[in-house]
């Protein structure tokens, strides 16, 4: 099996698309030429294979960028555009937020909007709150917005084929770390629906909910507490909206325990939710109140010491867990 | 208008200053762990800085954005406080909460640094406001790029700075690319200064490696601006000799364009000014550049010695 990075999975799920259907087309910040010259990157080499008229090249103007998508993909086009990092969400968002979500109900459902908005995000870059944000339950706040937040390679290509097809806006959230960090590919051709979670790893003793970036720390986490007799199941969501509750309910029932984990501040963010589906449909099963392991309610610092202390590792995931044991 | 000879010293100072500071920056951030993060650079376009702000007062403000090394150092920041953030180290400007990218320094009116792409203008919008509410003889100048002006947030500020009259000079540093993207890729106006009259303001094109003509026009807009007559958009004409940051391989700038421009470096231009009408004699130039030099070795020096954060400060200066 090929070993690829997110970055090169979302290229190929780009190209095999952009080959498919040649309504898809990429616009963004530097999608074509950039300043990046860089194979791991998700739009490495596409304008070499599809030429300027799909591959779009926009000045820095994230509220057109976002609305060209909404224009094009009602007239039956399946833009694919980017927002260079997770925080210009906020520029782009009147477009996504108050039009993409919502256009398709006040037509009374007789237009529709198959658009796919990718976005970079997550901590551990350098760069600070303003480059690193995430804000994924924002977009999951939306009704009418799908969103996807893939944690390997594999799902984030066969999630990216399936959201280029599916006739809604999608809301797509690549962390820049896992660019970097390769991983087993089919060579084959393959969808991967959007909705169903995936259980990573299966155990009997706790439930860890997790998404993106932090499905590597509860791997992390997991190896450790095995060697101690604990075994934890891995229910990685992979999309946000729409919410796989039974795979996280059946879960729960099995082990009686949850912790969910993301990256993201704590406050409002989407742990509250699974927090609160859990305690909706499987109150009983729970032999211990669950916890959530979160970054803290600040903005994203740049001093490593100081980012570093941001991002959720293996041991608070532990001490969590050890907690409720 | 004749300058005098202590605003050109001040001017031949911060050009020679922001040079020294970030010839250092490129070299060091290409040690592996030395500098965390970004490194976006304004080589080759400290004109702009050091000629606006010389025109300034300490009571004016500045907002600037992600090239703001330069125009920070002409405001007066402390270099060893800046370097010291750039380190993302806790005697940093900002604690090491910012690193490069974000560096406030209210001490010196620059408060608000943004690297949100046209996050500046509404903002200086409301500074000027303040100066104008607040009956205040100060301006606030904004900095922006040539790409900045295709944010929608720049043309609302703009058009609100002009509808109220409001003391706010908006300078558009025009380096000629916003990320890959040259400016006739983006714009097609063939000056951004032609973006004023859309909203009746003045819009004045010049040269940015000039540093004596940037000081000049920053004056007069100034000048407008305490008299109530409004914002001015201000072009200046220069060139970015390195990549969008150090990490960026410069695919895209031709090599010859790159040299000619190197060729209108706006050291030289002052300097040389300088040497022939007088105003510096060779000793007291070589004088001043040793002293530059050890302010940045000092500060490069303070930034190394300097400690790192402890984690848990992380929690510290979220609300007042
Ligand atoms: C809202 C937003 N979009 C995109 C970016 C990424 N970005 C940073 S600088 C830049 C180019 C800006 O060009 P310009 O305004 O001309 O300034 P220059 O970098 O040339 O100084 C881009 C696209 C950003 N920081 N903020």
């Amino acid at each position: 099996m090929q070993q690829l990075g997110m970055g090169q999975a979302v290229n190929q799920a780009l190209r095999e698309e952009m080959t498919r259907d040649p309504d898809v087309f990429v616009a963004g910040e530097g999608v074509g030429v950039g300043i990046h010259d860089n194979p791991m990157f998700p739009t490495a080499g596409l304008i070499d294979a599809f030429g300027p008229e799909r591959i779009r090249d926009t000045p820095v103007s994230e509220a057109a960028i976002a609305g060209l998508a909404v224009g094009a993909s009602e007239a039956g086009l399946k833009p694919v555009v980017e927002i260079m990092f997770n925080p210009f969400f906020t520029l782009a968002s009147d477009m996504i937020v108050n039009h993409a979500a919502k256009l398709r109900y006040l037509s009374g459902g007789k237009s529709s909007f198959p658009l796919v908005v990718r976005m970079k995000s997550g901590a551990g870059i350098g760069a600070g709150c303003q480059h690193s944000h995430n804000l994924e339950a924002w977009a999951a706040h939306c009704p009418g917005l799908k969103v996807v937040m893939p944690g390997t390679p594999a799902d984030a290509k066969g999630l990216l084929k399936s959201a280029i097809r599916d006739p809604n806006p999608v809301i797509f959230i690549e962390d820049m770390l896992l660019y970097f960090a390769p991983g087993p590919v089919p060579d084959e051709e393959y969808l991967i629906p959007i909705g169903p979670a995936d259980i990573k790893r299966p155990g009997k003793d706790v439930t860890v909910v997790t998404w993106s970036k932090m499905l590597g720390v509860a791997f992390k986490a997991a190896e450790q507490l095995a060697q101690e007799g604990v075994e934890m199941e891995i229910v990685d969501l992979r999309t946000l909206v729409p919410l796989d509750k039974e795979t996280i309910l059946n879960s729960v029932r099995k082990t009686g325990r949850l912790v969910v984990l993301h990256e993201a501040t704590r406050t409002g963010g989407f742990a509250g939710e699974v927090a609160a589906v859990v305690m909706e449909g499987a109150f009983d099963s729970l032999k211990a109140p669950l916890r959530r392991v979160t970054g803290p309610d600040i903005p994203v610092p740049a001093s490593p010491p100081l980012e570093r202390f941001y991002i959720p590792d293996e041991q608070q995931l532990i001490a969590a867990i050890k907690e409720i044991m | 208008m004749e300058i005098p000879l202590a605003k050109k010293m001040e001017m031949l100072r911060f050009l020679l200053l922001a040079r020294r500071f970030e010839e250092s920056l490129t070299e060091l951030c290409k040690i592996e762990g030395k500098i965390p993060g970004m490194m976006i650079l304004c080589t080759g376009q400290e004109a702009v800085g050091a000629g606006v702000c010389a025109a300034l007062q300490p009571t004016d403000a500045i907002i600037t954005n992600h090239r703001s090394h330069s125009h920070l150092l002409a405001k007066g920041a402390d270099p060893n406080a800046l370097m010291a953030e750039i380190f993302c180290k806790r005697t940093g400007c900002n604690k090491g909460k910012s690193g490069t990218l974000h560096l406030a320094v209210p001490e010196v009116n620059a408060p608000c640094t943004t690297t949100v792409v046209g996050g500046g203008p509404p903002i200086a919008v409301g500074r000027a406001f303040a100066q104008q509410y607040r009956k205040e003889q100060s301006v606030t100048v904004c900095f922006v790029g040539d790409g900045a002006t295709n944010e929608g947030s720049f043309h609302e500020a703009v058009n609100l700075a002009s509808v109220w009259h409001l003391p706010v000079i908006f300078v558009c540093e025009n380096n000629m690319y916003a990320g890959a993207q040259r400016h006739e890729e983006h714009t097609k106006a063939e000056n951004i200064a032609d973006r004023a009259a859309g909203y009746a303001i003045p819009g004045v094109v010049v040269d940015g490696n000039d540093t004596l003509a940037v000081y000049r026009s920053a004056m007069e807009a100034r000048a407008r601006a305490l008299a109530g007559e409004g914002p001015t958009l201000i072009e200046y004409k220069t060139y970015r000799w390195r990549g969008h940051g150090e990490a960026d391989p410069q695919i895209y700038q031709p090599k010859e364009e790159i040299a000619a421009w190197q060729a209108r470096c706006p050291i030289p231009k002052l300097r040389g000014d300088m040497l022939a009408d007088g105003s510096i004699s060779t000793e007291a130039l070589k004088a001043l550049e040793a002293q530059i030099d050890a302010l940045v070795q000092e500060a490069i020096r303070f930034a190394e010695e300097s400690p790192y954060p402890e984690p848990h400060e992380a929690l510290e200066d979220v609300f007042a």
